[in-house]
Order: C-alpha cells, then structure tokens, then sequence
C-alpha cells in the first residue's frame, strides 16, 4: 500500500495542480496577514474560504485523479496486488499531498508573522485541523463517487452537486427547516442536523474558538452543556472521523466488489 | 482615676498585652475626635459601634473577625476614619443585611487600606455623604444570589467616592440606588454572580477606568439619568443573560473611550433615551450592541467596531438612532476619494441577526456560506432590517 501511496503522492506532487494549490495558500495567507495586519480578521476569512474551498478542491481532485488515473489503476489491478491496496493507496496519496498544500501553504506565514508568540496559536490548529479533515472527507466523498460511475460526466456531476449540496443547500433547508418549526424546541434537532454534514461541523470547530461568546449567548440547556464544556469541541472531532472512517470504508468495499 | 487619664489621652492602643484588649472598650473609653491604635492580633468581636468621631488605625494588619454572628463595625457618627484592618465573617442572613461595615446616617466618613474577607455584605452604607472608600479588598465566596450580599452597597448617599478598591466573588460588586453625584473610579470588579456594578434610580454619578471581568453582567445601569460612563474595560462577560453593560430606562447618558471585549452582549439597550457612545472599542464581541425597544435618540459616533459576531441587532422597524463615522471591521466598501470615508453606506444590522432574534438556535449556521448569501441579498434590498438604519460615513481605518 505504501508504495502505491508513494507513487500516487509523488506523481501528484509532480503536476503542477499541487503547486497552483500550495502557492495559492501561501499567497492568501501572507496577503491576509501582512498586509491586514489583524491576525483575528485574517483568522476568520480564512476560516471562511477553508471551510468552502477545501470540500471544493478535495472533490474535483478526487474525482479528477481517479478517472486520469484509470489506466494506471487497471494495469496495477493486473499484478498481484490487493485491490484495497491500490484504491486505499491512492485515495491516502491524494489526500495527504492536498493536506500538505494546504498545512504547508498557511504554515509559512503564519510562522514567519510569529505565531508561536502569539495567543492565536490554537486558531491556526483549528483551521489547520478542520482543513485536512474536510480534504479527508471530501477525497473520500469523490472516490466513492467516481468508484459508483463509470460515466466520468456523471460522476463530476455528482462531485460538484454533493459539495453544493453540502456547503450551501444544506444550511439552507437547514435554516427554513428552523424557522418553520420555531414553535418547537429545536435546540436537539440543530445540534443533529449539524452532525451530518461535515462541513458545518467543522465550522462549529471553529466557531467554538471564534464566536464562542456568541454561541453562549443562546437560553437552552443543550447548548449550553455542548458549547460551554469540551463536549461540543469532542464530540465535533469524533464525528469528522466517522466522516472520515465511513467513506473510506466503503471505497474499500466498493472496491473489492468491482468489476473492471 | 486610670480611665480619666486615659480618658485624656489622645491615643489609645488595644492589643492582648495592653491595658485595653477589646476594640469595644477602646471606643468606649475614647473621646470624640481620638485616635485608636490597634496592634496586630485576632480579635473576635462584632457589633462594635463607633459613635463618635475617631480615628481608627490597624498596625500590622489586626484581624477583626466577627464570627458569623452579627454586623462587625457599626457606624453612627461623622468623621469616623478606619485604615488597615481585616474585617472578617459577619453574619449571614435571609432577613437581616448583616455587613462587616456598616455605616447609618455619618457623613465623612473614610475607609482605607482594609481587607474584608468572607462578608455577607460588605460596606453598607445608608443616608450617608461625602464619605471615601478608599483601596479596600473586598471578597466573599458567593454560590448562589439569595444567600449572598454586595460588596459595597450604598443607599440613599451622595458625594461618595470610591476608588482603588478590588470587589470579587459576591452578588454585586458594587451597589447604588438612590445615591447622588457620586464617583466610581480605578476599581476592579471581578466573578460576582449578578453584576459588577449595578445603578438603581441614581442619577448624576461617573465611572471612569474600572474593570469589569466575567460577572453576570458587568455593570447594570438602571432608572437612572446623568451617568458619565469612561473609560472602563468590560470583558468576557459570558453567558445567556451576560452583558458587558445592561443600560435599562436610563436618560442622557454618556458612555466614552471604554473598551467592550468577549462578552456575549456588549451592551444591552433596552428603553434608554438621548445617550451618546463615542470612541468606544467592541473587540470580538457575540453582539457589539443589542438595541431591544423604545430606545430614541441614541448616538453613536467614533466607535471602532472589530470582529464582532454581530455588530447591531435591532428587533423593531423604527429607527430613531444615529450611526456616523464609525469603524466596522466587517465593511467592505471602497474610497475612491481617499479622504479617509467610504463611499457606500455601511449597514450594521444583518438579515442574519433579526433571524437569530427570531429563531435562536439558528446561531450554530453562524459564518455559514448560506447565511452570506442571504446576508449580501439583504444588503441590496433590506426588506426585514430597519432601512434607515445605515452609517452612512464608515471609516476606513479604526480610530486609534
């Protein structure tokens, strides 16, 4: 599997798609922090585009790389390999070379503005955490999808239509969803619905740093215990690794089952 | 013959080895306008009345305790001046305001230098004026509001001054109602349990460079009128009902150059009339200013208004308030003149806000890309948020 892993994350880091991904991190956040010169301004636009963007790229390259990567992955699926072996391997291979881009895109700045002295520090491992796990989830997301299709239109129909549907659609059912039952106690049924989608999970992540005096400022006992203890930030990350867990889960099933 | 020459004395001292142990006898045996030298030791004494003009001082700390049982001191007279004590366990009481100062009807009065620990109230002071409370530490260890006191509780006074003074851990730091032309300045206030100060029918008071910190609410201003407020830090006053400052029927107020950091509210407005905020900072607040109803002519001016979660919420349709030259972090406008003025009008209340007035578990879809969206529809055409309601000369660069 590592070898696998090897060559898929070398020849990603090889195209310059990587190089466009790093350098636009790395632009984004020097521009944001030199030029702001407030790091909580900087923080929370780039939590912003994060929380957007990652799911974003994670999808297309996913789906991407598994469909350019088809003939390579039938001529492997020839020698005497498992097939968890090589879809595992290459979905880790273009998991771990987005992560890289993005860890090693903010980290520069952030470390040449002088994180280590400041309070911020734990933002910036918010951000970072929360990044990695959403190019986690949605590289997984992508090659369950283009595992599913043989019909690459489709399947980067499907890619583009589920991080729609997760990053806007979503909040937005979410929110009518809300308002229509406000005679209702919702305080449950919030926090639940915020659990099945990943992407607000991690912007409660990182809410809980931000805005945590917002978020207290609502009556309810629910909230009170998930957002004024560790439950909220806990609970937050165990359901990003079953985001994590499950789909990769499944690429391995879907996998072995396939025929080719 | 011993206490007539005694009696002459202008000094008396009081500690275990001296002639005179008890701080009572002390008083009893002073004459108007002496001076009482208490040495170091524990004296457990309380109810101890002070009726006649002295001069009190503690010499390396004596600590009076009062052993839950009743008032320590008792004040009845002008002019009674205490330093350099440690007033301790007066009694508790659901009935009685049982304090480890208790001043009735004296005017210039001073406290200064004194620890009060463990107090159910700790200076309460009732019909008394021009008096000085003077860097004392006050603390007790409050649970709950019933059955705990404030730490300086004033009622019906004026021309008090209290300044320096360190008040944590009870109900209100510091309490005024009916009290006149007062001034609160350079006291510290911290982890009470309702507010840090708190104004009840006061009128023509000032407070300037206090820091209020994680109370319930960090001052309440209630019923009153002429308040001069500047210069203070509230901060990380959390929670559902926590405010940096709650200004509830207040009339022309004004509240300057005072910094409003992570508290859920900054401040709370709540039918409150002619009051002007200039030069304020809101740093990283839930809500800069929660403006509920029957609030006119408010003004707010120069203020810098930085990565709050949301700026104003506003739950009418009627505007009657100001909003010009402030700073808004979350302004995206542009200068094309370059004088230091943005050319578009910046709207501070957000569609988000009135939905989370409406629906409040809607806070947790905070920041999401759903609610920008519907927040910059709002913007082009405000159906739900107040139309007026705009400052229509934001700045470009935060005040400094």
């Amino acid at each position: 599997m590592f070898k696998i892993l090897k060559y898929s994350f070398y020849d990603l880091m090889r195209s310059s798609w990587s190089y466009v991904y790093f350098l636009f991190y790395l632009g984004l956040g020097s521009v944001l922090l030199f030029l702001n010169n407030d790091v909580s301004k900087a923080v929370i636009t780039l939590m912003n585009i994060i929380v957007v963007l990652t799911p974003l790229i994670g999808t297309i390259f996913g789906v991407m790389y598994y469909y350019n990567s088809r003939e390579f992955t039938e001529l492997l699926l020839a020698q005497p390999l498992k097939r968890s072996t090589i879809f595992i391997g290459q979905y880790l291979g273009v998991a771990i070379s987005l992560a890289m881009s993005l860890v090693i895109g903010l980290g520069i700045p952030f470390f040449a503005y002088g994180l280590l002295q400041s309070t911020e520090i734990f933002n910036f491992l918010s951000l970072i955490i929360v990044g990695t796990f959403l190019t986690f989830i949605f590289t997984a997301l992508a090659f369950n999808i283009a595992l599913s299709n043989e019909n690459k239109i489709k399947g980067f129909g499907y890619a583009i239509l589920l991080w729609l549907f997760l990053a806007v659609i979503y909040d937005g059912l979410f929110l009518i969803s809300l308002v229509v039952f406000q005679d209702y106690p919702l305080d449950k049924l919030s926090l639940t619905a915020t659990m099945f989608n990943p992407i607000d999970l991690s912007r409660i992540l990182i809410l809980l740093k931000l805005d945590i005096s917002a978020l207290l400022g609502y009556t309810g006992a629910i909230f009170q215990q998930f957002f004024g203890t560790n439950l909220g930030m806990i609970s937050s990350l165990a359901a990003l690794l079953i985001w994590v867990i499950f789909p990769v889960y499944r690429i391995y099933k879907k996998s072995a089952k396939k025929d080719f | 013959m011993f206490i007539v020459i005694n009696g002459y004395a202008q000094t008396i001292e009081v500690c275990n080895t001296c002639a005179v142990k008890s701080i009572n006898e002390a008083i009893a045996k002073s004459k108007p306008f002496g001076k009482i030298m208490v040495q170091k030791g524990i004296y457990l004494e309380h109810d101890i009345i002070i009726d006649k003009p002295l001069h009190m001082v503690g010499i390396n700390n004596p600590i009076v305790d009062g052993e839950k049982k009743s008032y320590v001191f008792i004040v009845k007279s002008d002019s009674v001046t205490v330093s350099g004590f440690t007033i301790k366990n007066p009694g508790q009481s659901y009935t009685k305001d049982y304090a480890a100062v208790y001043i009735s009807q004296s005017n210039h009065f001073k406290f200064e230098n004194n620890t009060l620990e463990k107090v159910f109230f700790g200076f309460l002071i009732e019909k008394s004026h021009y008096g000085t409370i003077n860097n004392n530490q006050v603390s007790s260890n409050a649970v709950d509001q019933s059955s705990s006191g404030n730490g300086i509780h004033l009622w019906y006074c004026s021309n008090i001054r209290i300044e320096n003074n360190e008040v944590h851990n009870l109900r209100d730091g510091i309490y005024l109602e009916f009290v006149k032309e007062s001034e609160i300045i350079n006291n510290k206030s911290y982890d009470n349990m309702r507010y840090g100060l708190h104004f009840m029918f006061s009128n023509h008071d000032e407070y300037h460079n206090n820091t209020f910190t994680n109370n319930g609410a960090g001052v309440a201003v209630m019923f009153s009128k002429f308040i001069k407020m500047t210069g203070n830090t509230f901060t990380q006053n959390w929670g559902t009902a926590s405010y940096g400052l709650l200004l509830k029927e207040i009339y022309d107020a004004e509240i300057e150059n005072n910094t409003f950091q992570e508290n859920t509210i900054g401040i709370n407005v709540e039918g409150s009339t002619r009051i002007t905020y200039i030069r304020n900072n809101f740093i990283r607040n839930g809500w800069s200013v929660k403006i509920a109803g029957a609030c006119y002519t408010n003004n707010f001016k120069e203020n810098n208004f930085l990565n709050n979660s949301f700026d104003i919420s506003y739950n009418s349709h009627m505007n009657d308030n100001t909003f010009n030259s402030n700073y808004w972090s979350s302004y995206t406008g542009y200068d094309l003149d370059k004088n230091g003025i943005g050319d578009v009008p910046y709207r501070p209340v957000k569609l988000f806000s009135y939905i989370v007035n409406k629906t409040p578990e809607t806070i947790v879809l905070l920041r999401s890309l759903f609610v920008d969206i519907i927040n910059f529809s709002e913007k082009v055409s405000p159906v739900f948020t107040p139309d007026e309601l705009v400052d229509s000369t934001p700045l470009m660069k935060p005040i400094q």
